[in-house]
């Protein structure tokens, strides 16, 4: 469904990063990790369509993005951001129903269907009780699920979420990690990045492990995501630790700072 | 996760503010008839309206005088609400007027320069029109080419630079002017007026503010999307550069056409919106009608006022800002954390 080919990113005049190739198939889950700084937004970004690629390629369901409208893209990709500045006080099912306007004429308001998708995606989140507040007056992690059901709004065929969980309390970010494998198993292929090397090891299948630019490695989470990867990508000292039941967690040595 | 909260904006409150408004508007347009130097009384206004015989003074009055006047005042205020609604949704801005991006600043050099010229009044509408359009097509041309930059910060930016070089012409132009003639008419322009509005000025003015009015309500639902961060609106299938170019382009059309026959009247473009904001939300679909009809009220209470507060015409200019700076400071205070 995304096919990114020898790809080189950035912005204009300064490239950030090259030699990026990955596939990602409906119902797969993609974990992009790596530093502050390594290129995982320029990547998303870029993978959008809201940056031009420095060289190679991206191909979404076999198209090519270059030959892609905007809203053409906006069927196929979801994004999340990685948080928002709100503005003005539109109200989160406005917010929410923006996610429908890749889907309208260009002159049309949603209709009533799109109310309803835009209610079901509130609710899939559990969000619905929010739906008259403003966006200006929720917490920043009600803000980042409401993001999440913009995107989901869209019905697009590939998610793009950027640091979905870096806001969110404890809760939350469990919320959101399982909306994410429920949203792969329904068929949608997504991409996510995170801080936490566990996120990658508790729901994506890929972990894609991307420093200055470069894709250190990439592959089943519980293959490269190694004390040593992790040491090279952070510079610090780091220990994958097997749980009972068969999973794993990463567990940071404090006092070994390298 | 949370209780469900009330509507902030529910639609029945929507509905009472469009009432509330078109009520207030048309009240004012009575009163506006009736007062001045030579009172009106509605029964006369309703005779000449429908066609009945009634004396020439009358009729005279109100066809001639005070009819124009006051559609222009609607017209005026109209137009600038509208202007300025697009532009605070568009520049994620509640504090910005339509004159952001130089505007007034562009008509103003303009009918500066035709009254240093000619004293035409013809002359100085058209120029100040031309000036408008062309005083924001230079700051979009340039503000386009510094790539790299937040489009928008460009923009902004690039209006405050040439808005201060034209305000430097118009400054040498003044100083060069004749102290006698010229000088009050430029002084004279620059506060606004509706003083000498004739029929003719309002056949100009209102089809090009329609023109421009049609394509913001047709893309109602979109506009919304440009008070979204760029990458987000483009996420989600909206080609910003092309809207945001639209909305510019109707908005300076608007604002040029009305400020070419009231010279430059400040505070309603950027006290309207927000007041209008308060009332009802920012979706852009319902805010512009509203914004439109509280815009034309208040400009029309601001011109009725100043022709009757005193034997002189108060420029309205100075009137809308004597008004808009307490009210723009109450509100500020009154408003809860967002808009």
């Amino acid at each position: 469904m995304l096919e990114v080919h020898d790809l080189a990113f950035g912005f204009p005049g300064r490239t950030v990063g090259r030699n990026v190739s990955f596939t990602l198939a409906g119902g797969e889950t993609l974990c992009v990790l790596g530093p502050n700084g390594g290129g995982k937004t320029t990547l998303f970004r870029t993978v959008l369509g809201l940056l031009e690629p420095h060289g190679g390629t991206i191909g979404i369901g076999g198209r090519p993005l270059r030959r892609l409208g905007r809203a053409e893209i906006a069927r196929e990709i979801g994004y999340v951001p990685q948080g928002h500045a709100a503005y003005f006080a539109y109200s989160v099912r406005e917010f929410v129903l923006m996610g429908r306007t890749a889907h309208l004429g260009t002159f049309s308001s949603p209709s009533k269907e799109d109310e309803d998708v835009a209610g079901r995606a509130l609710e899939s989140l559990g969000i619905a009780g929010l739906a008259d507040k403003p966006v200006t007056e929720i917490s920043g992690g009600e803000r980042q699920l409401a993001l999440v059901a913009r995107a989901l709004a869209q019905e697009p065929r590939i998610l793009v979420l950027d640091e979905p969980t870096a806001s969110l309390d404890f809760g939350n970010q469990v919320r959101v990690l399982e909306r994410i494998t429920a949203l792969a198993r329904s068929g949608i292929a997504v991409l996510f990045s995170s801080h936490d090397p566990d996120h990658a090891l508790l729901c994506a299948q890929r972990a894609l492990l991307l420093a200055e630019g470069r894709i250190l490695e990439i592959g089943a989470p519980r293959e490269v995501i190694r004390a040593d990867t992790l040491e090279r990508m952070y510079g610090v000292s780091v220990q994958v630790v097997p749980l009972p039941g068969g999973a794993h967690t990463c567990l940071p040595a404090i006092g070994r700072v390298l | 996760m949370r209780e469900r909260g009330a509507a902030r904006f529910p639609a029945a409150m929507t509905r009472a503010c469009y009432f509330a408004a078109s009520a207030a508007l048309l009240a004012l347009v009575g009163i506006a008839f009736a007062v001045g130097r030579y009172p009106v009384s509605l029964a006369e206004l309703f005779s000449v309206l429908t066609g009945q015989p009634v004396g020439a003074n009358v009729e005279m009055v109100v066809l001639q005088v005070r009819g124009p006047r006051v559609l222009a005042a609607v017209l005026v205020g109209a137009a600038l609400a509208a202007a300025g609604t697009a532009y605070q949704g568009m520049f994620r801005n509640p504090l910005v007027s339509p004159d952001i991006l130089g505007v007034s600043t562009g008509a103003a050099l303009g009918a500066v320069l035709a009254i240093f010229l000619s004293q035409e009044i013809v002359l100085t509408q058209i120029f100040a029109f031309c000036g408008g359009l062309a005083a924001v097509g230079l700051v979009y041309a340039v503000g386009a080419r510094l790539r790299g930059h937040d489009p928008l910060l460009a923009l902004v930016l690039t209006g405050v630079v040439i808005g201060t070089l034209l305000g430097s012409a118009i400054a040498l132009l003044k100083y060069l002017a004749d102290p006698y003639n010229q000088l009050p008419a430029i002084t004279f322009w620059l506060l606004g007026s509706l003083a000498a509005i004739s029929p003719k000025d309002i056949w100009y003015s209102m089809p090009l503010v329609l023109i421009g009015l049609a394509p913001m309500l047709l893309l109602r639902w979109r506009i919304n999307l440009l008070a979204l961060p760029d990458d987000e609106a483009r996420a989600l299938g909206v080609d910003t550069r092309r809207l945001r170019t639209i909305v510019i382009a109707c908005a300076t059309l608007m604002t040029a056409s009305v400020v070419a026959i009231s010279g430059i009247i400040g505070w309603v473009g950027l006290l309207v919106p927000h007041a209008a904001r308060l009332l009802v939300g920012p979706d852009f679909g319902r805010l512009l009608p509203l914004a439109m009809l509280i815009g034309a009220a208040f400009m029309l209470a601001v011109d009725t006022l100043c022709r009757t507060l005193a034997m002189i015409e108060v420029p309205p200019g100075v009137l809308t800002a004597l008004i808009g700076t307490p009210f723009f400071l109450w509100l500020f205070a009154l408003a809860r954390r967002s808009w």
